[in-house]
């Protein structure tokens, strides 16, 4: 049945309010949403096929790259891996450099996060004033690593870099200003009128719902979740730092800003820890270049909730098969359910909350038909034959190049 | 005739609007900016802005109304600058007054947002469709208590020409302190109309990308961002000249200075406000509106019909 006053909206995959290409249809009825669907894979870098043409060490800044801000996440989780199958113990001043910038991430991602909040509900002035707060924390890390994101920090065995006394003091004195400014937005957010009306009961997410749908991370501990794997399976230095997991049970946009500003204060204490706490010693032990064959799935809790990844080696120096579960995919599902029965007003920032980041998630492209909506899938021959008749058609002709290479095998 | 004709198009016509528009886009950003700890636009952005989107292509959707999509920006400009010719701003008196000027101006600057909605709609586009019926909506919310603070002012002065209550307010130095609250709320309204944030929910950027100017480009998004403008500076103007009216007795060329001024603080709390508030849902809008703004205006009118008895004319 056709309801006369429906409208069927598109947004996306451009659209000012999504940083990244995805597609929402949503049908509308005035201003409320009754029904919507998500569409994925606009930006499928196919980064999984590509590691397997690389080697470990390769893969690792390949890795890196499937996420421009939990980039360190990504590569931690990917190291985590390989150590576990070659059976590399890594020393405990690596493991706490690590857990030290997977923290300092955590709190520029977190900032950041605050800040895009900020704009889709139309407050420009947190945006501006979170993201020169989160300068600090970007400095730091630029200091320590070399780079504002994509560290490089991780290498198979333990840590490319030391820290040396003049970070930790730097470190320690942006760690002061931001815990004073987060003080400041936490009471802000519990203060400001407009702030509240916007966030508060807006894209609902019932505990039920959470584990049904398998949301993960601030999405999920804002529903009363309490799942982090920092505490529950703790890897790198977890294991020694004292912390809480922030849980909210409001459900709502407003206890997951709540549960990531709880986030923040806790990274803070958690930064002193790993400074105070951290043992002397070598950062790093020889790695073999060839991994042993074998399997292993690492776990990690990047900013935006569990990341996962998948290593299987097969005894050469390149990786048999690698997958890579960013945690928006876990969270995608989600916000479908949180959008139905909101406002168009309220689609933005439902789709915000969860941290989305979507080209990390993206695992395939289906060809949808324009005229009968069916959707194709390509093999991988069939991909490549396309590429060797493209490059033809440029005139680059490798097939001489490639009998020859073949005979010489 | 040659007087009238550089009444409309030099002073305080078209080509004053037009620099003292881009005057107050600029102070309005670069406030905007300084509140929110950035540096801001150099001074000559606006015009930038301008010449810059004259200069581009124009494009007009395939399934657009082609004559309303064109007229609507001129028909929005044209309003605003007439609504001027009204408003006291060389001197004690307008350019042109009578007995219930103050209407005709509440009024021409109604035009504005009709011509944004009919843009919008004649556009074909959801995102403009959705903003436009937004902006419609919004003004069923605004507009009364906008309306009602004016009323209160005109009440006491006992007259509905603009010149005549700034002739009031004149002889009688102090009086327009009783009209505060009718400024407080007369303030929140021309946010509304100006669709600045937190009432900016028909061009919410996040939402639907521009709202009714989605479709606009070229010289047509440059002339409705004049509009926008001119609108400001005449909501600013009519603000300054019912609240604020001080030492119009002074030589004209003495108080010019001083109305400027009176902009240019109306302008500066105006940005202040923006930066203080995430952008409302319309639903939440006009339950604000109708539950506090259009009492309070009413409190205004309860009140000035009271003093009306008491203070001495």
């Amino acid at each position: 049945m056709h309801d006369p006053g429906e409208v069927k909206i598109t947004i996306g995959p451009q659209h000012p309010a999504l940083k990244e290409p995805e597609s929402f249809l949503l049908s509308l009825h005035g201003e409320k949403i009754t029904a919507s669907s998500v569409r994925l894979g606009y930006n499928h870098r196919g980064i999984e096929k590509a590691c397997e043409d690389r080697t470990y060490v390769q893969d690792l800044y390949l890795v890196e790259r499937v996420c421009g801000i939990c980039s360190h996440s990504h590569s931690t989780c990917f190291v985590q891996a390989v150590e576990e199958i070659a059976g590399i113990e890594i020393p405990a001043r690596a493991s706490y450099l690590r857990t030290l910038i997977s923290e300092l991430e955590r709190i520029h991602s977190h900032l950041l996060w605050l800040g895009v909040a900020g704009h889709e509900i139309g407050f420009d002035t947190l945006l501006m004033y979170t993201w020169r707060d989160r300068e600090a924390v970007m400095d730091v890390l630029a200091a320590i690593t070399g780079n504002r994101v994509n560290y490089g920090m991780n290498t198979i065995g333990g840590v490319r870099r030391d820290i040396t006394p003049q970070h930790k003091e730097m470190v320690l004195k942006a760690i002061d200003i931001l815990e004073e400014r987060t003080k400041y937005y936490i009471e802000l957010g519990l203060g400001e009128s407009t702030l509240l009306k916007r966030l508060s009961g807006v894209g609902k997410l019932t505990n039920e719902d959470v584990v049904r749908l398998g949301a993960v991370g601030p999405t999920a501990r804002a529903s009363g979740w309490g799942r982090d794997v920092r505490k529950d399976d703790p890897y790198a230095a977890y294991a020694h730092l004292d912390f809480k997991v922030i849980t909210n049970d409001q459900c709502d946009v407003y206890g997951r800003t709540l549960v990531r500003l709880g986030e923040l204060m806790e990274a803070y204490s958690m930064v002193r820890q790993i400074l105070q706490k951290m043992p002397d010693g070598p950062i790093a032990v020889k790695a073999p270049r060839k991994i042993p064959a074998g399997e292993a799935v690492s776990r990690y809790e990047a900013p935006r909730g569990e990341d996962f990844h998948y290593v299987r080696s097969n005894g050469t120096d390149k990786p048999d098969r690698v997958k890579v579960r960013a945690p928006t995919l876990a969270n995608v599902q989600a916000v479908s359910k949180m959008l139905e029965g909101g406002y168009l007003a309220d689609m933005s920032i439902v789709v915000a909350a969860i941290d989305p980041c979507f080209s990390c998630t993206d695992r395939l492209i289906s060809v949808c038909d324009e005229d009968t909506q069916k959707k194709n899938t390509v093999s991988w021959e069939s991909i490549r034959l396309k590429g060797i008749d493209w490059y033809k058609n440029q005139g680059i002709d490798f097939t001489y190049l490639n009998k020859k290479l073949a005979r010489k095998f | 005739m040659a007087n009238a004709i550089f009444n409309i198009l030099v002073f305080p016509g078209f080509l004053f609007l037009f620099v003292f528009g881009f005057i107050a886009e600029y102070v309005d950003r670069k406030l905007y900016a300084r509140f929110q700890n950035r540096v801001g636009p150099p001074w000559f952005q606006p015009f930038a802005d301008f010449v810059k989107l004259i200069s581009k292509q124009k494009i007009v959707p395939d399934e657009a109304d082609v004559a309303v999509f064109k007229l609507v920006p001129i028909f929005a400009l044209t309003a605003s600058i007439t609504a001027v010719l009204y408003i006291p701003v060389w001197g004690n008196k307008a350019i042109y007054s009578f007995n219930g000027d103050i209407i005709v101006v509440l009024y021409l600057l109604t035009i504005p947002t009709f011509a944004y909605f009919l843009g919008g709609w004649y556009s074909r586009s959801v995102y403009s469709m959705i903003g436009a019926v937004r902006s419609l909506t919004q003004i069923f919310a605004y507009e009364v208590p906008l309306f009602l603070c004016m009323l209160g002012p005109a009440l006491l002065a006992d007259t509905w020409s603009l010149s005549g209550m700034v002739a009031f307010y004149n002889q009688h130095p102090g009086y327009w302190l009783c009209n505060l609250l009718g400024f407080a709320v007369a303030l929140i309204s021309l946010l509304g109309k100006l669709e600045k944030v937190p009432f900016d929910i028909p061009e919410a950027e996040t939402e639907i990308v521009a709202g009714a100017f989605t479709e606009y480009s070229g010289r047509y998004l440059a002339l409705l961002r004049m509009a926008l403008n001119v609108e400001l500076v005449v909501g600013a103007s009519l603000l300054a000249a019912v609240f604020l009216p001080f030492g119009f007795n002074l030589n004209p060329a003495a108080v010019f200075p001083l109305y400027i001024i009176q902009v240019f603080f109306i302008i500066a709390i105006v940005s202040f406000l923006r930066t203080l508030f995430a952008r409302l849902r319309l639903d939440q809008m006009i339950n604000f509106c109708w539950k506090y703004l259009a009492p309070l205006a009413f409190v205004q009118v309860v009140i000035n019909l009271i003093l009306k008895g008491i203070l001495p004319r």
